[in-house]
């Protein structure tokens, strides 16, 4: 592999920036937001060098590394501070800049009136220095860094208003829930090390060949743990919808565009393991499928519109998990869903800030309506964001979610015409809350409190907006077209020959479009015929009622681990003061018991002293006569 | 050169001046005793640069008669595992004296006594590392408790007396049970070549394994007390929330990591065949101590007991990582004792800024500290991700280190282990939440935040935590040669990768 | 004469001795009973001087003799101080330790 020396400076960049932001202080809230964009820039701009460098070399001479320091070294087990830039993380390196750096852009205007902007900026400059670490990383333990890193950012940026209690709860829960899934990272990590002696991405997918398969899948289920935690997966999915506590722009990029598709990441990474562990394979592609039903059911019922957006993420990351399930042909083209997801998802998040920034920070839907007029640009952006995510041609999803449907459908025998069932049912159902968050928000009549006077964003704002949805509509061509994308990832990829054709592409996008109509239809019969209330409705069904819930995720949680974790630690808390502590303390007052009473021996009487001197003597003899005899 | 006697004297010259200085000037009280343990760091760390680090012999190595007639000598000397331990102990107290320059207001005794108790128990932290025959290691391990005794009942808050005599009497207990050891293998050496008190010498007796299985538990029982580890842990609680924050990072960050020095240094050293018998139950009273002690942490509602709670949980750690006899075990162990020093120290200084501003070291009395008290508040937070292990700082490499070194070995205890981790976010994020987080507390509007003094004395221990976490290589340079050789001494070697066929 | 017997007569003489010790409460009393008791183990020593033959027990007779002489001189001065001060001579009244 080729080495470079000017990798670091991809993270290193962004990670000054925050550093020089958290130790300045106040001296630097005039100018502090500038330098963190700029160095969020110019990180993006090494990165667009490192690909015309790459792209002037052959396919196999592209991956790059660089050496910075032994990091850990301990007998066998050794860990450089390693990097590697090969074509799948450059594709990552540039999503997470260049989406990053329209974030911070549009952040200097969202943020403006905040006190602690500054603050803000160097979070996400820490953020986006640890996303990079975790897609440079040559090993799984630099990956842990990233992965943590991200999650600490993550954890800071939700509570960014952390002076509300129910936020810093959130960010608390999204912490916790995400070390579970850190916990699977270890596990896989310390299978690998003890039955492959190597935790370097390189060094295990040469050492799969002679590893067993129980250990390949012991570690897959681990790396899955891991994905489902950080990419807020079914069952490590509840924290999603809360951490939509931190400002929009954060949930534009850490909650849908970037730290949340790491799972995906992860799984394309280690794609040589899944490939060699089937069972685990398919573990991932039933977590894809359950979570995509999972979140886009959420969907239909949220209100919020960040809470419906979120789910929405929840849903499509369920598809590149499934995606990336699939095997060889799978993995490019969840990344492509996810390059395109991106674009999307973060364009329309950025909408939804605009919207509430409208709208006085008004984030329920149904006190929404008719802003079509009022906020031209923001619709017209989050339209094409819509179309996108629909699948509509020509427009991105329509080209990257077709495929993992398509490749779905023909993974072969019952498991695929049961995921092709899926996938395109949860397009149907995308194309509903989708269409519902359109109507509700755009169209139809308005139903503003008083105090609302929505206006269009200044163009700071509206600018990342649009430069995002012109990505949402030319992204999916571009990587589709020549199969450019599949074809630049495909070196790191074995496929293994020919695979069956079920249906043919123009039947499942035939299939897709009449699922997208039915969806579409539904919405606009339920939503923009009939009159919305402004309050939502209570007598509705228990359908209803459990979906706005997030299907009792909550509950669930609450009633198996919260609960009976609290329980538990009252109990030993409780226990270490009355049986440990209380018998340490047992011990003293024993003695202090006995010594109390054999003080009443000690009474003074001089004949009293004598009769237990003869008594002793008398036993003395006694005991000596008995041995003796 | 006799580096260590020089380490040993100059803090004990400092309290003899300190005791010479008139008793009204306190400010020059502490000045003389900053000053004085400024300079054993110095002398310290030149010390460390003329260190071996390739050489698995004892260094500084010095030797005097002492009781000629009993065999006693006073001998000295350092391997990499008690230099790492020499340096932190070292590194730590200029910074609890700078740190706490007013904590020793308001005790029993005098402003001059506090300084003199400290110095001369940093004399005793440096000889207990240092010391190489098991009798001079016996006495400074007893006399040590004789200052910190003072400084828990005369100078801390609440029930200070019964901690300090709670403290006393549980070590004084393991002592005791260490000392019929320490004179059983006396009589010992008396038929083997001549009666002696020298580690080495000592390590060579022969004896049958049940008097090999008792004299072990002599010493182990003497160091778990110490260490301490799950269930003879509840004297450290009540210290901790008595004593003054600096006197519970000496207690916890240096007195305690005696215990797990002694494990490798005395427990292995002297009853390799012992040890082994008795690893399986010490390894699940190590994941139980982890976890126990995580939970307990979870269910506390003082701050300076949760911070001891959280060391229980790390001490587990470290002594799993002893027993796991893997050289990325024990050097993680040896790591995170050096690791575990500073971000206790830097949880316990914080914290104890926070409680004595507050007036109350009750977590629920706190709240929206961040908008408050920023710099306080970052710091604190910090520490606790410290705690945490998070990649990036000093105590994850540690701590993976002992995870990876144990699973090798022994997979189901690490695996139990492992879910110390998630417990780990919810001791330091619930505190966290309560009192940095959520809206200002009434009463906490006018908290003043940190002044130059405290970041000054909380600078190098941040920067010691951030840039071990990326950059541990010097000192697991220091530590692997040692580590190996213990481990090579006990007949083991690191498990090969099993390619799954296990 | 059965040697034996001696040594029964002193064993009576120590069982008074004792149980006087114990039961009465005049100092002067508990004193005589004291004196018993020791001349019952003079009587028990030479009677085994004469047993075995030899004069190591009335050599430590008259040890003990020297010895009585001693603790009656203290001994009576004690108590003859204690009834000048607190005009009683029960050992009962003399519990001042205690107090």
């Amino acid at each position: 592999m080729m080495t470079s020396n000017s990798l670091v400076y991809l993270i290193a960049l962004p990670l000054a920036g925050s550093a020089i932001l958290l130790l300045s202080g106040r001296r630097s809230d005039k100018w502090g937001h500038l330098l963190a964009t700029a160095l969020s820039a110019s990180s993006f701009f090494v990165g667009l060098y490192q690909l015309s460098l790459m792209l002037g070399r052959s396919n196999s001479q592209r991956p790059i590394s660089q050496k910075l320091f032994e990091w850990i070294s301990v007998g066998t087990f050794n860990i450089d501070a390693g990097l590697m830039l090969d074509q799948l993380s450059i594709c990552f390196v540039l999503l997470i800049t260049g989406v990053g750096t329209l974030i911070h852009i549009y952040s200097i205007s969202y943020m403006a009136h905040d006190p602690d902007r500054r603050r803000f900026f160097a979070f996400l400059n820490l953020f986006i220095a640890a996303m990079l670490l975790l897609v440079l990383g040559d090993s799984y333990l630099n990956l842990y860094v990233g992965w943590e890193g991200v999650g600490l950012a993550s954890y800071l940026l939700i509570g960014f208003w952390n002076q509300k209690p129910a936020y810093a709860t959130a960010s608390k829960k999204a912490f916790v829930m995400n070390r579970i899934g850190d916990m699977g990272l270890s596990f896989a990590i310390m299978i690998a090390f003890a039955t492959m002696g190597t935790v370097s991405f390189s060094g295990i997918k040469e050492a799969t060949e002679h590893t067993s398969t129980g250990a390949l899948t012991a570690i897959g289920i681990m790396l899955l743990v891991a994905a489902t935690g950080k990419s807020a997966q079914f069952p490590l999915q509840a924290w999603l919808g809360d951490a939509m506590a931190g400002p929009t722009p954060v949930s534009a990029l850490i909650h849908a565009a970037t730290m949340v598709t790491a799972g995906v990441y992860l799984i394309t990474r280690s794609n040589f393991i899944f490939d060699a562990a089937p069972t685990a394979q398919l573990l991932v592609v039933i977590v894809g499928a359950i979570t995509l039903m999972f979140g886009a059911l959420i969907g239909t019922a949220k209100d919020d519109i960040k809470k419906a957006l979120a789910a929405s993420t929840m849903s499509q990351i369920g598809y590149m998990i499934l995606g990336a399930g699939l095997g060889p042909v799978g993995y490019a083209f969840a990344i492509m869903h996810l390059l395109t997801h991106g674009f999307f998802k973060a364009g329309m998040f950025l909408g939804a800030g605009s919207v509430m920034h409208g709208m006085n920070d008004e984030v329920n839907m149904r006190k929404y309506g008719a802003l079509g007029k009022f906020m031209p640009i923001t619709f017209a952006t989050f339209g094409l964001g819509y179309l996108a995510i629909l699948g509509v041609p020509p427009f991105a999803g329509f080209y990257s979610k077709d495929m993992i449907i398509e490749t779905a459908f023909n993974s072969g025998g019952t498991k695929g015409i049961i995921l092709g069932c899926v996938t395109l049912l949860g397009a149907g159902i995308t194309a509903f809350y989708m269409t519902r968050v359109m109507i509700l928000t755009f169209t139809g009549t308005s139903r503003w409190d008083e105090e609302a006077h929505p206006h269009e964003s200044p163009w700071l704002m509206w600018l990342p907006m649009a430069i995002l949805a012109i990505g949402s509509v030319t992204s999916g061509y571009l990587l589709s077209h020549g199969d450019a994308l599949v074809n630049w990832l495909s070196p790191l990829f074995e496929d293994h020959g020919e695979h069956e054709e079920l249906l043919s592409p123009m039947i499942v996008s035939g299939l897709a479009l009449a699922m997208v109509a039915i969806g579409v239809a539904f919405a606009f019969i339920k939503y923009s015929l009939n009159e919305v209330d402004a309050v939502a409705p209570s007598d509705v069904s228990i359908f209803t009622t459990v979906a706005r819930q997030d299907l009792m995720q909550d509950r669930f949680n609450e009633a198996v681990f919260m609960r009976p974790g609290q329980a538990l630690t009252k109990l030993l808390v409780k226990s270490d003061e009355v049986v440990i502590d209380g018998a340490v303390r047992g011990v003293g007052r024993a003695a202090l018991g006995s010594g109390a009473s054999l003080r009443g021996i000690q009474n003074g009487f001089v004949r009293s002293y004598a009769a237990l001197i003869l008594i002793g003597a008398l036993a003395l003899v006694a005991a000596i006569w008995v041995v003796t005899q | 050169m006799i580096w260590l006697t020089l380490l040993m004297t100059l803090p004990l010259a400092g309290s003899v001046a300190v005791a010479a200085l008139p008793k009204g000037n306190e400010k020059l009280v502490k000045q003389v005793a900053l000053a004085t343990t400024l300079l054993v760091m110095g002398a310290t760390i030149a010390m460390a640069v003329g260190f071996q680090r390739d050489n698995v012999e004892l260094q500084f190595v010095e030797k005097y008669a002492w009781i000629p007639s009993f065999g006693i000598n006073y001998a000295l000397g350092i391997d990499g595992l008690a230099l790492v331990l020499i340096l932190m102990s070292t590194i730590l107290a200029p910074v609890v004296v700078l740190a706490g320059w007013n904590e020793s207001h308001g005790g029993r005794w005098s402003v001059k006594t506090f300084y003199i108790l400290i110095l001369v128990l940093e004399t005793m932290m440096i000889g207990v590392f240092a010391a190489t025959d098991v009798f001079l290691f016996y006495v400074i391990f007893e006399a040590m408790l004789i200052p910190v005794y003072f400084l828990i009942g005369g100078y801390g808050t609440g029930e200070r007396s019964a901690a300090a005599v709670k403290f006393l009497i549980y070590s004084l207990f393991g002592g005791l049970l260490m000392l019929a050891s320490i004179i059983a293998l006396y009589v010992m050496s008396g038929s083997q070549g001549g009666h002696t008190f020298d580690l080495a010498a000592l390590s060579q007796l022969e004896m049958s394994s049940t008097t090999q299985n008792l004299l072990f538990l002599g010493f182990f029982i003497a160091f778990a007390i110490k260490a301490p580890l799950w269930p003879l842990h509840t004297w450290l609680p009540d210290a901790a929330e008595s004593a003054t924050p600096g006197t519970s990072v000496l207690l916890l960050g240096v007195l305690d990591k005696v215990g797990t020095f002694g494990m490798i240094r005395y427990c292995l050293t002297l009853f390799p065949e012992a040890s082994k018998t008795f690893t399986p139950m010490i390894m699940v009273l190590a994941v139980i101590s982890i976890v126990y002690g995580a939970f307990l942490a979870i269910g506390q509602r003082d701050l300076k007991r949760l911070i001891a709670f959280t060391s229980i949980s790390h001490f587990g750690f470290i002594t799993m990582g002893i027993f796991a006899m893997t050289s990325q075990g024990h050097s993680g162990a040896t790591l995170y004792m050096f690791n575990h020093g500073f971000s206790t120290a830097a949880l316990f200084l914080v914290g104890g800024w926070m409680i004595s501003r507050r007036g109350s070291s009750t977590i629920s009395d706190f709240g929206g500290l961040q908008r408050v008290t920023p710099v306080m508040a970052w710091m604190f937070f910090l520490a606790g991700m410290s705690s945490l292990a998070l990649p990036g700082l000093s105590s994850f490499v540690s701590e993976f280190l002992v995870l990876v070194g144990t699973f090798t070995r022994y997979p189901v205890h690490a695996i139990i282990a492992t879910f110390g981790i998630v417990l780990a976010a919810l001791y330091i994020l619930i505190p966290v939440q309560k009192a940095l987080h959520g809206p200002t507390t009434p009463g906490n509007e006018n908290l003043s935040d940190l002044n130059l003094r405290e970041k000054i004395a909380i600078a190098p221990v941040m920067a010691i935590i951030i840039v071990l976490g990326f950059y541990p290589s010097p000192l697991l340079k220091t530590i692997n040669p040692a580590a190996s050789h213990v481990i090579a001494q006990m007949g083991f070697s690191d498990p090969v990768p099993t390619n799954g066929s296990k | 004469m059965n040697a034996a017997n001696y040594l029964y007569l002193s064993a009576m003489l120590f069982t008074i001795g004792a149980v006087g010790v114990v039961v009465r409460r005049n100092a002067i009393v508990v004193f005589m009973c004291v004196e018993l008791m020791l001349n019952a183990a003079n009587l028990s020593f030479v009677t085994f001087s004469r047993i075995n033959g030899d004069l190591n027990g009335q050599v430590i007779a008259f040890f003990t003799m020297v010895v009585a002489a001693c603790e009656v001189v203290v001994g009576l001065a004690i108590i003859v101080t204690i009834y000048r001060s607190r005009r009683s001579a029960s050992v009962d009244d003399a519990s001042l330790l205690k107090r």
